[in-house]
């Protein structure tokens, strides 16, 4: 099992990501610049957070032109488990891997704390093994993490079972003491349709010890190496 | 001959969220104009500003470029809205 980490120019989310899978899960990990073009060597693909290109524009809109991105969206079209952590999540929205788009924070505010966040399906590569209800606690850390869809798309979120992870205390209730940015039906992550590409804002990465302040990241990672695992045997 | 000339043209792009999207950072502007006893100001909404001077045969050629993208990169149509202001600029 090989995980792949895409460095975008401003990523910085990337070593974090780099050491919670060779420290914390114990699997192979190898960077892949974003000047590549070839993914091909990897079972799954992390795209971490930070600033790309400073954010300029909106946050992930040149991201999403980078020479790797081809073969990101190659790999997600072809089934492969891709998540997008907070700007990975931006960069995979605005290259329509994900639906919606995250703006501004309600409050304006930067905001860098923990929070929970409650596992809504299992549907997917990245929560195989968490039953639903789960509740994780993880790092948050962003200015524009507000998670919008339109009508139309929220509606296709639910019919679809898209809402991967929503905002919660630590029993798992929802409700709008809990919502760090004011996002749309608390959504802190959604997945694609067939559910192989997944975006939190949340940083699973960051919390893969109890040195680092938790470990409730590493389930995410582990479920993935399930996923793939399983379905090289199948 | 004169179609297969190039002109420059000055594209004005005017990006503003979607009115059905909350635009905080508008409504905190709207609270500082407030303070300052604007209280008038009914509401703000805050957008982007963008100058692009381009080369095209023509004005319509220059428009549908520019539109172009717009819809490609400078604005999310998620979320935003666009409009674009030409005006021709002096050949040199």
């Amino acid at each position: 099992m090989r995980f792949g980490v895409v460095i975008f120019p401003g990523s910085n989310g990337d070593h974090d990501a780099l050491s919670a899978v060779e420290l914390g899960l114990g699997d192979e990990v190898v960077p892949i610049w974003h000047k590549d073009r070839s993914v091909d060597h990897v079972d799954a693909l992390l795209i971490p957070g930070g600033f790309s290109y400073g954010d300029y524009l909106r946050a992930g809109a040149i991201a999403r032109f980078s020479p790797i991105m081809d073969a990101v969206s190659d790999f997600a079209n072809q089934g492969g488990p891709v998540l997008g952590i907070c700007n990975g999540f931006q960069i995979l929205t605005e290259a329509h891997l994900l639906p919606g788009a995250l703006l501004r924070n309600g409050s304006l505010h930067f905001v860098c704390t923990w929070v929970h966040v409650r596992v809504e399906t299992d549907r997917t590569p990245f929560t195989a093994d968490i039953d639903p209800g789960s509740v994780l606690r993880l790092p948050i850390a962003h200015g524009q993490g507000r998670y919008f869809v339109t009508p139309e798309q929220y509606d296709d979120l639910i019919k679809n079972d898209q809402i991967v992870f929503r905002y919660s205390d630590a029993r798992g209730e929802v409700h709008d003491d809990h919502n760090p940015n004011a996002s749309v039906d608390h959504i802190a992550g959604v997945s694609n349709v067939r559910g192989n590409v997944v975006g939190l804002m949340p940083h699973p990465e960051r919390a893969y010890d109890l040195g680092v302040g938790g470990e409730d990241g590493l389930r995410v990672l582990r479920a993935a190496r399930q996923s793939v695992l399983q379905a090289v045997r199948a | 001959m004169e179609s297969t000339l190039s002109h420059s043209y000055l594209a004005e792009v005017f990006i503003s969220l979607k009115p059905v999207v909350n635009d905080p950072e508008g409504l905190s502007i709207r609270a500082g104009l407030h303070s300052l006893g604007y209280t008038g100001v009914e509401s703000v909404r805050a957008g982007k500003y963008l100058r692009l001077t381009v080369s095209a045969t023509s004005m319509d050629e220059a428009e549908a470029e520019v539109a172009r993208m717009c819809e490609q990169l400078l604005a999310n149509p998620v979320m935003e809205t666009f409009r674009v202001k030409l005006t021709a600029l002096a050949d040199h």
